[in-house]
């Protein structure tokens, strides 16, 4: 017999979906089927039963030679790592639960560490803009039940967040949306003729890294005052145009991603964003979401945000928090080579960050805490296989409108094997007891 | 566990009405106890000082959504203040918005020892939960807000009543909440399109229901429920010249109600954060003060408690489920705005703001806040808060208890006011000679605050079988004389004993205490029609399963401590 494990929850990307439904085996070790999820959500759950799973921690030698050492040798590895630092780097935490994060966090106050998440690569700039001038937002049900304009801003949620139209942005009836998609207009600002581009009522295809211009123009229009000829590659009537679609609404919601965050004028293109709609609470009303990447990333933020008062980018190094981007940030960190040990969990910046920062931390002494092998974990000294969290380890995750949700275990974890937060209570004791911490 | 013998302190508890007498206070077991119940106690000499039971805070902005944007989108709040840690204490930070450890440990510094969480929204639970859980010493509960929930809106608006209590029970129970809160009745449902209720009789958009028949049928609900505390109230129009009115109004709407609870508490509605509510003029030119009002009203109504929201004259943030205020207050001052709205609950909004000294306005809202506990005739009714952040930051209590407590020092703020003489013509404060008790005060920040949370059979009192909450000041009411004594002894506890442990000593934590989560579970009989229409409305309207709404008391709350009702009759 097998059995039906329902709301569970997606630990991919920052949707979040939790209607999930998945089929298990009999004796609870086997994912046999995954419904209701997008295809790189079904990935995620089936990807835990590989057969060639790693189980067993390894550490890599001088001449890049590994070897299988066991979990207690990997944990006081760790921790003396940590402990010998002047000033680690502790990265990732976005794949993760909220209490590994509480962990992690803790292990970091006592040895000193620099704490960042992957906002450091991704919306970190949004987390900047908002400490700017904040940010009239919406939990996605206000989406749903409300909005009858829809804007995706440099973000791609066909491919990046597949069921995030479906859920809640375009396609579902809500409550005061009972005509579903044929009430709603959409929006795309893109350089790329996107697949969600392709589904809008309008595609502003503006001339790459010219957000910025473009926005202005947009809170101009907004105004009624005079606008060139063109902006940004796009026409004065079509601004004029989206301008008014967005003011006849009744409810405005701007989604914007990577597209906008991480190319020129960076936080500032957030700046005008959030401005924008700011402006357009004057008319109607109007909200504002960061698509947010990783299905935890926003947890990391909230928990950083409650234990040290920063979202990302906190240097514990001299006793108390210390938040400063571009300085405290990882990769300035790295290619200043202002650290002397990483540990990343929950992440990959192998692949994501700059080769001249991951050439820092083949270089370092570094442990690398994921259930697979990675870009990162190849360059890492030691390589930490872990439960899958939202698989075989429940837990707490916030989506990216900030709704925190439980994480549900579905399977158990292969024997033997641990989940992140295990793993940091061990290093966490160890560390104490290196520290001589009560 | 350890027994502790606290020795010749001056004791104010007007439960007991003990007034300033000496007397020992024993502690055995996480309890007070009689002295001759202790075998070979501990002994705190407390000569010179002044005892009371700790304190117990009915409303403060402490955890979850808002508090945190506070926290994220403020970095500047946490210039030097940043503290490293020391023995058992985390690192901490924040002044407005301190991090949740900063948050316990001051509370704690202040010999406070419950603190209730002031507007939960329920989608939001589990956050308010998981920064709750992380606070340390702290004994604390938050209240989920109904005002504006739109189950509540429909049932009342169709006078299902038992709907209403039935609901009601299901969500403090799925959300571990304490208490029903309101905030900008149907106002905050209106901001969902931009729109507010700016008087109790504005109807709500589409629902087509008032604020008062909100409030109104809350309060009904909660009394056929018989819960702890009442409803508590943060009624339409906050902030704005000439908001007395609605105030009063709202108030009427109880008049000759009786509670119906067996927690000893004695009013059907707590209205909060008043100051902000008893604005008279029509206009920021003439803004007046109608403390006077206000209190007469009050002081001839034994049904309701209130609590201050005294202006501190600080920087801070300010955060309410009151969306559309926070929009306005945004277009008044400029500084950088956060909102949420919230599906089918509420919303919430986030905006920094300067109560400075040298703006008239500021002046009359600080003056507001201390007349009105001044002009109070009953002080286990009017309570000291500063709607932490909202007024100023809750770590300035002690200031608070000084400028009640001083006449002298109340004229020398009044005195560094830019306009003082303006704010002089605004309002009473100078004409008010009322110097408080320290027995008033302990009537005002904990005995009264305990009673009407229904909590008096464990906080509030030094009385035998009451929890060993007991704070020791180093303030000696005989010969102090200087009114700063009492700020700095009060934010200073010379110790804070919780369940019967010491937490602080001499201004220090030395321990982390074993903080409960106070929650209510009411029983109500089974109401399939409830039920059906919660399923219907997580189908179709909600973005989160029903299954994954509940809060797992296992994983987000520190030994969670369930407050039972039985309302099935
Ligand atoms: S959209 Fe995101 S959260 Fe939803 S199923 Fe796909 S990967 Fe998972």
């Amino acid at each position: 017999m097998t059995k039906i494990v329902t709301d569970v929850v997606c630990p991919f990307c920052g949707t979040l979906c939790d209607d999930l439904e998945v089929k298990v085996s009999d004796d609870g070790t086997q994912i046999l089927e995954v419904y209701n999820a997008c295809v790189i959500g079904t990935e995620k759950f089936l990807h835990s039963q590989a057969k060639d799973r790693l189980k067993v921690p390894q550490m890599q030698d001088e001449e890049g030679n590994w070897k299988d050492v066991s979990i207690d040798d990997a944990v006081d590895y760790t921790a003396q790592m940590l402990c010998n630092a002047k000033k680690p780097l502790m990265y990732g935490w976005s794949s993760t639960n909220c209490e590994a994060q509480s962990t992690g966090n803790e292990i970091a106050e006592i040895v000193g560490a620099v704490v960042d998440n992957t906002a450091t690569v991704c919306h970190g700039t949004t987390l900047i803009a908002v400490q700017d001038v904040g940010v009239p937002s919406c939990t996605l049900g206000e989406v749903k039940n409300r909005a009858d304009r829809i804007v995706f801003w440099g973000c791609n949620p066909a491919h990046a967040h597949p069921r995030h139209m479906s859920r809640y942005s375009i396609f579902p009836r809500g409550f005061f949306t009972g005509k579903g998609h044929k009430a709603r207009k959409m929006v795309v600002v893109d350089p790329r003729s996107t697949d969600t581009a392709k589904m809008a009522d309008v595609h502003m295809q503006i001339e790459q890294g010219r957000d910025y211009e473009l926005l202005s123009a947009l809170r101009v229009a907004v105004r009624g005052a005079p606008l060139p000829e063109t902006v940004a590659g796009i026409p004065r009537e079509t601004i004029q145009d989206v301008a008014e679609t967005l003011k006849s609404g009744r409810f405005v919601v701007i989604f914007f991603g990577m597209g906008v965050t991480q190319t020129l004028s960076k936080n500032h293109n957030i700046d005008m964003a959030i401005s924008l709609t700011r402006d357009l609470n004057e008319y109607t009303k109007a909200a504002i979401m960061p698509m947010r990447g990783h299905y935890n990333v926003t947890g990391s933020g909230q928990v950083l945000g409650w234990q040290f008062g920063f979202p990302f980018c906190v240097d514990l190094s001299r006793g108390f928090a210390r938040y400063n981007p571009g300085d405290s940030s990882s990769n300035d960190l790295l290619r200043r080579g202002e650290v002397d040990a990483v540990f990343v969990l929950g992440s990959d910046p192998g692949a994501h960050f700059p080769i001249s920062s991951v050439k820092k931390i083949a270089q370092l002494p570094s442990v690398c805490v994921d259930p697979h092998h990675t870009p990162t974990s190849a360059v890492c000294k030691l390589h930490m296989p872990v439960a899958f969290v939202g698989v075989e380890e429940a837990g707490c995750a916030y989506r990216m409108d900030n709704v925190p949700i439980e994480t549900r275990k579905v399977v158990e974890a292969p024997e033997g094997m641990v989940s992140d937060e295990e793993f940091l209570k061990m290093v966490l004791t160890r560390v104490k007891e290196i520290k001589g911490v009560a | 566990m350890a027994e502790y013998l606290i020795k010749n302190g001056f004791v104010f508890d007007p439960v007991l009405g003990i007034n300033g007498d000496k007397a020992d206070i024993a502690v055995k077991d996480g309890k007070i106890v009689e002295s001759t119940a202790l075998s070979n106690p501990q002994v705190i000499d407390a000569a010179g000082k002044t005892v009371m039971a700790a304190g117990v805070d009915i409303h403060a902005h402490v955890a979850g959504p808002k508090v945190n944007v506070g926290r994220n989108f403020r970095p500047e709040d946490k210039l030097f203040n940043c503290e490293a840690g020391k023995g058992v204490r985390r690192m901490a930070g924040g002044f407005s918005v301190p991090t949740v450890f900063r948050t316990g440990y001051l509370y704690a510094r202040m010999g406070y020892g419950t603190v209730m969480e002031a507007a939960m929204p329920p989608l939001y639970a589990r956050h308010t939960h998981e920064e709750m859980r992380d606070t340390p010493i702290l004994d604390q509960g938050a209240y989920p807000v109904f005002g504006n929930n739109w189950f509540v809106l429909e049932y009342l608006k169709n006078n299902e009543m038992e709907n209403v209590e039935a609901y009601i029970s299901w969500l403090l129970r799925t959300t571990r909440g304490y208490a029903i809160k309101i905030v900008n009745p149907g106002g905050t449902e209106a901001w969902g399109w931009g729109l507010n209720c700016n008087s109790i009789h504005d109807p709500v958009p589409y629902f087509d229901i008032t604020p008062a028949q909100i409030m109104k049928g809350l309060m009904d609900a909660n009394e056929a429920l018989r819960l702890p505390h009442s409803i508590h109230i943060h009624t339409n129009n906050l902030g704005n010249p000439g908001n007395f009115e609605t105030t009063l109004e709202t108030f009427k709407l109880f008049e000759g109600a009786k509670p119906n609870n067996d927690f000893g508490r004695k009013q059907v509605m707590h209205h909060t954060h008043v100051q902000f509510h008893s604005y008279g003029g029509d206009s920021w030119a003439n803004v007046e003060s109608k403390a006077d009002e206000i209190m007469n009203y009050v002081n001839s109504h034994d049904n309701m408690t209130m609590d201050l929201g005294c202006v501190t004259l600080d920087e801070t943030t300010t955060m309410t489920a009151d969306g559309p205020f926070e929009h306005h207050l945004t277009e008044l001052n400029h500084l950088k705005w956060a909102n949420t709205d919230v599906e089918l609950e509420t919303a919430a909004g986030v905006v920094p703001y300067v109560y400075s000294p040298n703006i008239k306005v500021c002046g009359i809202q600080w003056a507001i806040g201390l007349e009105l506990a001044l002009m109070a005739k009953d002080p286990m009714r009017v309570f000291i808060t500063t709607d932490h952040p909202n007024a100023g930051p809750f770590f300035r209590y002690p200031r608070v208890m000084k400028w009640l407590m001083s006449q002298k020092a109340r004229e020398a703020q009044m005195d560094s006011l830019k306009w003082a003489e303006k704010v002089r013509g605004a309002t009473f404060l100078s004409g008010l000679d009322r110097e408080l008790t320290l027995y008033e005060i302990a009537a005002m920040t904990r005995a009264g605050t305990a009673q009407a949370l229904g909590l008096a059979d464990m906080y509030g009192s030094l009385k035998p079988g009451l929890q060993g909450d007991v704070a020791v000041y180093d303030y000696n009411p005989e010969t102090a004389e200087d009114p700063e004594l009492i700020e700095k002894a009060f934010s200073n506890a010379a110790y804070l004993l919780k369940g019967g442990e010491v937490v602080v000593k001499d201004g220090e934590i030395v321990s982390n205490g074993n903080k409960k989560t106070l929650w209510v579970d009411a029983k109500v009989n089974d109401n399939p029609q409830v039920r059906r229409d919660i399923t219907e409305k997580f189908l179709r309207y909600y973005t989160v399963t029903e299954a994954n709404y509940e809060v797992n008391e296992k994983v987000f709350m520190k030994n969670p401590y369930r407050i039972e009702v039985d309302a099935t009759q």
